[in-house]
């Protein structure tokens, strides 16, 4: 315990505890220690993540071999699945920024339950170890895909149950961040924070614990149970002993499908952050935003067999999952609508997290569209598993989520670290990005209409061009993403430093703090009397500002 | 009429349908989006104005948007609808998938490693595997199914183009997923049945020497 004359009020990063030195960050339980240490790990997780898929796309640059074999792409594209999804997106917000301004925008002094947070970080950490040693230990690579299918992957000689492991590990991660976060917001708010005064990130984050809580159980249990498989021949999933393939795709999609709500909710919440603070006036339809996230949660916790629809099911589990997949689109399609009509009659300041929340709504919208072409279903039977869906969900979940993490870097850079980045260089970065991830995977939506299958190491000659195109995006993006990332870090050792409370204007708790915030976020327990989004000074009439004026 | 151009249009319309739809709104939402900006820049709009919200537009924008995605179910399901039931008629091939590649037999016992088919009969394709999942995948008849080594699937077709068309493996199976090429031929009737004759002619047995020596279990008959 800290000693009773340690002086609190001072920026989380120089108070020293009882722990020096590293230790005093690797065994913290302050949730703002935490959620830096999700950022370092994760930004080095992706990194490998993003030379895996540099990797690919050179591969695909031409027909025949260009750098490697069929056997190292098919790990490569298995590994960057992994890690991609299970060490960047899925935690990405809720690790990063729900665990660090959670307890901030809702007016308390950490999370619920502080030493599960850390111990939450420990099991990302070890379970991205795992992942990684699976590519360096004898056996080899795993190369199943990031969805591990039976029977293949209880016949590949690779290193799958390292794979599986650190997933199950990495499941455990998720699921006590979403208990922790869900006390949190019951117990913890502050005095006069309602549940309809909390801000929409809030809502966001809460209805992904709930999935995060519920659903990710089920894939621990099945991976292990292909583990179990694996080993000692078990004969649940596998037909030579009996098994049913099918089962284990059920099990896999009904935790993988609302994973994707895991990734998309929370990014949805930093829009409904970033929007109003930038139009300079109150979100449009607060409510609806709301129970549009739980909406969301619900529904799309029904659709997993939209996965699925070419492996024989009945008639009516394919109409029943394609009617459902088409109606958990209609409550995103309400946040976009809600959105846009928050810009209508603002007072718009372009700084680049807008940018990006712009670029979010853009580029999530494509993503979205194509999930109703691909709810079809007989569209679905010609362009499943070709690179339409690749496209799709990268069009989603880095056009959708990357984008909202990047948006989340932005927006709270300066509050987290009291240092500014240079806006020019980010905006550079900004159109670097976005026009590099168009030209990588637009290309994909079209190749796979043409009938161009996914995890092809090689391809018909009548395909090149799109290829072609698609990996010099990746150069031009990953360009992007350099500037982007330089631009942040190069801001922590140089940049302007901020400390006032409020860089941007918001109303929301975590712009009533210090800059950076004090260990126990706020030097007096904040109370709340008004909602997130007010702007009380766009209400003033003009008479009482001058009657202000003039005194 | 079940046959397959019906089909492939079936698909084709359900996507440019959805596609059609997306546009306009991909269009009117970016445009929106991006005007706004302009329009209500905080050098343009110096006072922004609070709307809390607008219960027509909720309700508006949630009822058109369902009515459209019930549309785009309906085409979906159309198409679907015509795949899902084979003709009592249709020639019956089993399609066996390994790794890595495919095999064909035919009622009458052909083996073959190419698809041969008669232009504008229906067939009907069971689909077995030795080993792990694979998919059976035609893209220019815009269809897949799964083959799976536990389970029979079946799918059928009703060709209306002369010609060759590529059949891809559309399951990751491992190494050589990516190489499991074949092709699926239609042909007129007449050089189909001619291509049958071809496969169920007797064989000669050429291991037969020309010359039968005189000899019973090898020893000379003398």
């Amino acid at each position: 315990m800290a000693s009773s004359t340690a002086n609190v009020n001072v920026s989380f990063f120089d108070y020293q505890g009882g722990r020096k030195g590293i230790l005093g960050w690797i065994l913290s339980v302050d949730h703002k220690r935490i959620g830096i240490l999700y950022l370092i790990s994760m930004m080095i997780f992706f990194a490998v993540g993003v030379t895996f898929g540099f990797l690919m796309r050179l591969e695909l640059i031409a027909p025949d071999r260009t750098i490697m074999d069929p056997q190292t792409y098919n790990s490569i594209f298995t590994l960057h699945g992994v890690i991609m999804i299970f060490l960047f997106i899925i935690p990405g917000l809720p690790a990063v920024f729900g665990n660090f301004f959670l307890p901030i925008m809702i007016g308390a002094a950490d999370v619920a339950f502080p030493r599960l947070n850390l111990l939450s970080w420990w099991l990302f950490v070890i379970g991205g170890l795992l992942a990684i040693t699976s590519i360096i230990m004898p056996g080899g690579a795993p190369d199943t895909g990031w969805t591990f299918y039976i029977p293949y992957s209880v016949r590949t000689s690779t290193n799958v149950i390292p794979a599986l492991m650190a997933a199950f590990i990495l499941g455990f991660s998720s699921i006590l961040t979403g208990l922790n976060f869900v006390v949190t917001v019951h117990r913890l708010r502050a005095k006069g924070m309602t549940f309809f005064r909390l801000p929409l990130f809030i809502w966001a984050l809460y209805s992904t614990a709930w999935i995060q809580v519920l659903a990710t159980p089920i894939i621990g249990i099945t991976l292990l149970l292909v583990t179990f498989e694996r080993l000692f021949s078990v004969g649940i999933f596998d037909p030579s002993l009996g098994g049913d393939p099918v089962l284990y795709q059920h099990l896999f999609w009904i935790y993988s499908h609302p994973a994707v709500y895991i990734m998309i909710i929370p990014a949805m919440g930093v829009i409904s952050e970033v929007i109003p603070v930038f139009a300079r006036r109150t979100i449009f339809g607060y409510k609806f935003i709301a129970f549009s996230s739980v909406g969301i949660a619900l529904f799309g916790s029904l659709v997993w067999a939209h996965h699925m629809f070419t492996v024989g099911m009945s008639g009516v589990a394919m109409i029943v999952f394609s009617v459902l997949t088409f109606l958990v689109a209609i409550p995103s399609a309400v946040k976009v609508f809600n959105w846009v009509s928050t810009l209508y009659k603002g007072s718009i300041v372009v700084e680049p997290p807008l940018y990006y929340a712009l670029a979010f709504i853009f580029l999530f919208s494509i993503g979205g569209f194509t999930g109703l072409i691909q709810g079809a279903l007989s569209v679905n039977l010609h362009i499943h598993d070709t690179s339409f869906i690749v496209a799709h969900f990268h069009y989603v979940m880095f056009g959708g989520t990357g984008f909202g993490i990047f948006t989340a870097m932005h927006y709270w850079w300066p509050k987290m670290f009291g240092r500014m980045y240079n806006k020019k260089v980010s905006i550079v970065g900004f159109w670097t990005l976005f026009v590099g991830f168009n030209v990588l995977y637009f290309p994909m939506f079209v190749m796979g209409w043409l009938g161009m299958p996914r995890r092809y190491y090689d391809y018909l000659p009548e395909y090149h061009i799109y290829h072609l195109i698609s990996t010099i995006g990746s150069w031009i993006l990953i360009i992007g993403l350099l500037i982007m990332f330089i631009n942040l870090l190069k801001a922590l050792k140089s940049g302007e430093k901020v400390t006032k409370e409020n860089y941007w204007g918001g109303e929301t708790l975590e712009w009533k703090c210090p800059t950076p915030p004090y260990v126990f976020n706020f030097e007096f327990t904040p109370e709340v009397h008004a909602g997130p989004y007010e702007y009380k000074q766009n209400d003033e009439s003009e008479k009482k500002v001058e009657e202000e004026v003039v005194q | 009429m079940f046959n397959e151009t019906n089909y492939v249009d079936s698909v084709n319309n359900a996507f440019y349908f959805i596609v059609a739809i997306s546009t306009v709104l991909l269009i009117v939402v970016t445009f929106l989006m991006l005007y706004f900006v302009w329009k209500y820049s905080a050098k343009r709009n110096p006072k922004a104005t609070n709307i809390e919200g607008n219960m027509t537009l909720e309700v508006l924008w949630t009822v058109i948007p369902l009515i459209l995605v019930g549309g785009m179910f309906w085409y979906g399901y159309l198409g679907y609808e015509i795949s899902a039931t084979p003709p009592e008629n249709s020639m019956v091939v089993t399609v066996t998938g390994q790794m890595w590649k495919w095999n064909f037999e035919y009622e009458n016992g052909i083996k073959t490693d190419t698809l041969y088919v008669p232009v504008n009969k229906p067939v009907k394709l069971d689909l077995v595997s030795l080993d792990v999942n694979h998919s059976f995948y035609v893209p220019v008849f815009r269809f897949k199914r799964d083959v799976l080594p536990n389970k029979n699937n079946s799918i059928w077709f009703q060709p209306d183009q002369i010609g060759s068309f590529d059949i891809a493996c559309a399951e990751y199976c491992g190494t050589d997923h990516w190489n499991m090429y074949t092709k699926v031929v239609v042909m007129e009737q007449k050089d189909y049945d001619t291509w049958i004759a071809l496969m169920t002619a007797p064989v000669v047995d050429e291991t037969e020497p020309l010359i039968q020596a005189d000899t019973t279990n090898g020893k000379p008959n003398n």
